[in-house]
């Protein structure tokens, strides 16, 4: 192996444990949950006060980064889970831990189904786990109960986890372009063996998915969002793709195509309100959020705007309150190569007027909020951000979104050798050597 | 592109069959190692034109498609090693595309070759088979939409004995559910191995799956392709040579087996529509 390559290696291995920075709204907006690296910090919007998640059960506490956080449809649980192969589950009532299952290998996504009753993760091989939440009360029972198998793709990283909002279908995304749509096992606790369908169209990893399902076509829709800069939308139960949005043209980088394929700006998350009028979407290398409609008369998605943030700020996370018409935007990163300072920093934004700009998209702008106005205000920023003047860390905030970049690359997108590595590579295997 | 100008060289070399000697390839290639090769994006995005120019006349692919439906894929032989199953179907079946899905690059190209030098040799047959190179337990959908297959062979897999490595095994509970999208009602899935272990792993995994059920003892005696399975490709002639066992699991593809559900403790006939 020549120099070069050994310190490439060495490079891409710092950065592979970036983590971006977490935001999960409750479906009441009355809290908010952040996560970076394996801290969780969550923020009473009602009690206008900082929550801590208490622990009794005995279980370990996250110690690495959480990759995925998210709440219930009914609002009642709160999962968090990550690197370290840990789900945890909470009650948000009294912000107890009331399950700790652990998994075998680190996990990337989680999804909780619309009752409430089960909980769904997928881990870095390609499976998908499900444990049943039904028995209450029996805390030693629901100690030992152990997550089993639902689906799996094959040895593919599983980048989003979805139920149907009728609680019909699982989807999963991987970053072999696919997205899986499967119906949730008829007897409880058994593998997912029918496929419903494949959505296939991505030309990249897929990065995140949204279930949409507007008054007037209850049978719904699927977004997705990829690295080939591109959010689609898709009839799920048919595999059909109904509309692609280029996403990467719309926000301005007009010519990213020209350049190296590496430059195209890669979605990294989606949220949507349920009934599909507001899609949001967080681009990489994009300062602001991107406001797509997913419209359901003509099946197709239309561009509404780009609500532009300060330079520095590329979010990583997004979330969407559809009881308050505000959109929360996060952006930081753990465990970056070179931390400005011991705290994990993060930017908290929130965008309002939302209801407004959707009945008059022409007359009305959403209203970016001073930090001032945030609903909960300095204890709010305080306790998320890590800091209340987050925004004078410009250096540390804008590091960020480079090694994200770096680190998001390096999980999704397959490593390419040139020919001559590749020749080098071949030369120093082992049967070969046993010949010369 | 390829396609054409390894035409031009078989005809010139005529009717000559490829020799295997030119082919080594290693006897083994790790499914979960990430791929280089390039992949469709949608089952549509195939022109199977290249593929099976008879079965595509080229007046057609000018007009329009719709005075007649394009002909599909209907048998798979994941893993079709040097091909030999392919070329005896081909025969039988003589109106049936059938494509071979090879990992190795080395092999499929002598796949590629044979097919070639046998459609030169023997005018009009032999149009109905070829071959891709790809990773079938990755990118099967990419090239099978649902229901479209009828028959897929599963010739003597990699046996994979360390318990470690049993995730690499083409058949597995996981990829039973991609089989049974791609397969048809009614659809059949053959497999066939020397090693016993292999086999009863197959089998299990077949028997526990809803979506399959064993196809029985008497419609096998009569199923053609059956014979084939240990005579006709060369892994079975080479344990035909040995001596040795083999082991068969063949398998129908079924909507989802209800009286599973009947011992459910929990019955829910409320939800779920069948959505085969």
């Amino acid at each position: 192996m020549d120099e070069e390559e050994v310190s490439m290696e060495a490079a891409e291995n710092s950065s592979k444990d970036v983590a971006p920075a977490l935001i999960a709204l409750h479906p009441l907006e009355s809290c908010v949950a952040v996560a970076i690296g394996s801290e969780r910090r969550l923020f009473d919007l009602q009690g206008k006060r900082s929550v801590s998640l208490s622990d009794n059960t005995g279980g370990s506490s996250h110690s690495d980064a959480i990759r995925a956080i998210c709440f219930g449809a009914n609002g009642r649980l709160f999962v968090s889970a990550g690197d370290d192969k840990l789900v945890k589950l909470w009650a948000t009532d009294s912000w107890h831990c009331v399950r700790t299952i652990c998994s075998e290998k680190r996990v990337s996504s989680v999804a909780l189904s619309h009752d409430g009753q089960y909980v769904t993760f997928a881990d870095k091989f390609g499976a998908v786990w499900i444990v049943d939440l039904d028995e209450d009360g029996n805390k030693d029972a629901m100690a030992d109960k152990k997550a089993v198998p639902l689906l799996g793709h094959y040895c593919s990283i599983i980048t989003s986890l979805e139920i149907s909002p009728d609680g019909r279908f699982i989807a999963s995304a991987d970053r072999d372009f696919k997205i899986r749509i499967t119906m949730f096992p008829r007897k409880p606790l058994k593998l997912a063996n029918e496929i419903q369908s494949f959505c296939l169209g991505h030309t990249d990893f897929v990065s995140c998915l949204s279930f949409v399902c507007p008054p007037d076509y209850s049978e719904g829709f699927l977004l997705s969002g990829s690295g080939d800069a591109t959010v689609r939308l898709w009839d799920y139960k048919s595999g059909c793709l109904l509309d692609t949005c280029e996403i990467g043209e719309k926000a301005g980088f007009v010519d990213y195509k020209e350049v190296e394929k590496e430059a195209s700006p890669a979605v990294t998350n989606i949220h949507s309100f349920p009934d599909g009028s507001l899609v949001a979407v967080a681009i990489q290398s994009l300062n602001g959020v991107m406001l797509l409609k997913c419209e359901s008369s003509t099946k197709t998605l239309s561009f509404l705007k780009t609500v532009y943030m300060e330079e520095s700020f590329i979010p990583t996370s997004l979330s969407l309150s559809s009881s308050a018409k505000r959109l929360w935007v996060i952006m930081g990163a753990s465990n970056l190569p070179s931390p400005g300072s011991s705290q994990l920093l993060t930017r908290v934004r929130v965008v309002s007027n939302l209801d407004q700009f959707l009945l008059d998209p022409h007359g009305c702008d959403p209203i970016i909020l001073e930090d001032n106005d945030i609903p909960g205000g300095e204890n709010l920023l305080t306790r998320l951000q890590g800091s209340l003047y987050a925004s004078k860390e410009e250096a540390t905030l804008a590091a960020t979104a480079s090694a994200l970049k770096v680190a998001m690359h390096n999980l999704l997108i397959k490593k390419q050798y040139s020919e001559e590595k590749r020749e080098l590579r071949k030369r120093s295997r082992n049967d070969r050597k046993q010949k010369q | 592109m390829s396609n054409n100008s390894k035409n031009k060289k078989t005809n010139g070399q005529s009717t000559r069959l490829p020799r295997k000697r030119f082919y080594r390839a290693r006897a083994h290639s790790n499914p979960l190692s990430d791929s280089h090769f390039p992949i469709p994006i949608s089952p549509s995005d195939v022109d199977y034109s290249h593929h099976y120019p008879h079965f595509f006349p080229s007046e057609k692919c000018d007009h329009d498609n719709d005075n007649a439906p394009t002909p599909k894929i209907r048998f798979a032989d994941i893993g079709c090693g040097f091909g030999g199953l392919l070329v005896s179907l081909s025969t039988i079946f003589p109106d049936t595309l059938m494509i071979g899905m090879e990992l190795r690059d080395k092999v499929t190209e002598y796949v590629k070759e044979r097919i070639l030098a046998l459609r030169a040799s023997n005018p009009g047959q032999y149009e109905n088979i070829s071959v891709v190179r790809t990773n079938s337990m990755k990118y099967l959908p990419n090239y099978f939409g649902k229901a479209q297959l009828s028959k897929m062979f599963f010739l003597f897999p990699d046996p994979h004995f360390k318990e470690k490595n049993h995730r690499r095994r083409v058949i597995s509970h996981q990829l039973l559910d991609e089989y049974a999208y791609a397969l048809e009602i009614g659809g059949i899935i053959y497999t066939v191995t020397d090693v016993e272990e292999l086999g009863d792993w197959m089998r299990s995994c077949l028997e526990d799956h809803p979506l399959f059920t064993a196809v029985p003892e008497d419609e096998l005696e009569v199923d053609p392709v059956v014979k084939l399975l240990t005579s006709a490709t060369e892994e079975g002639q080479k344990v035909a040579r040995n001596g040795g066992q083999t082991f068969m699991a063949i398998f129908r593809r079924i909507a989802y087996r209800t009286d599973l559900l009947l011992l459910c403790n929990k019955p829910n006939p409320t939800t779920h529509s069948n959505a085969i």
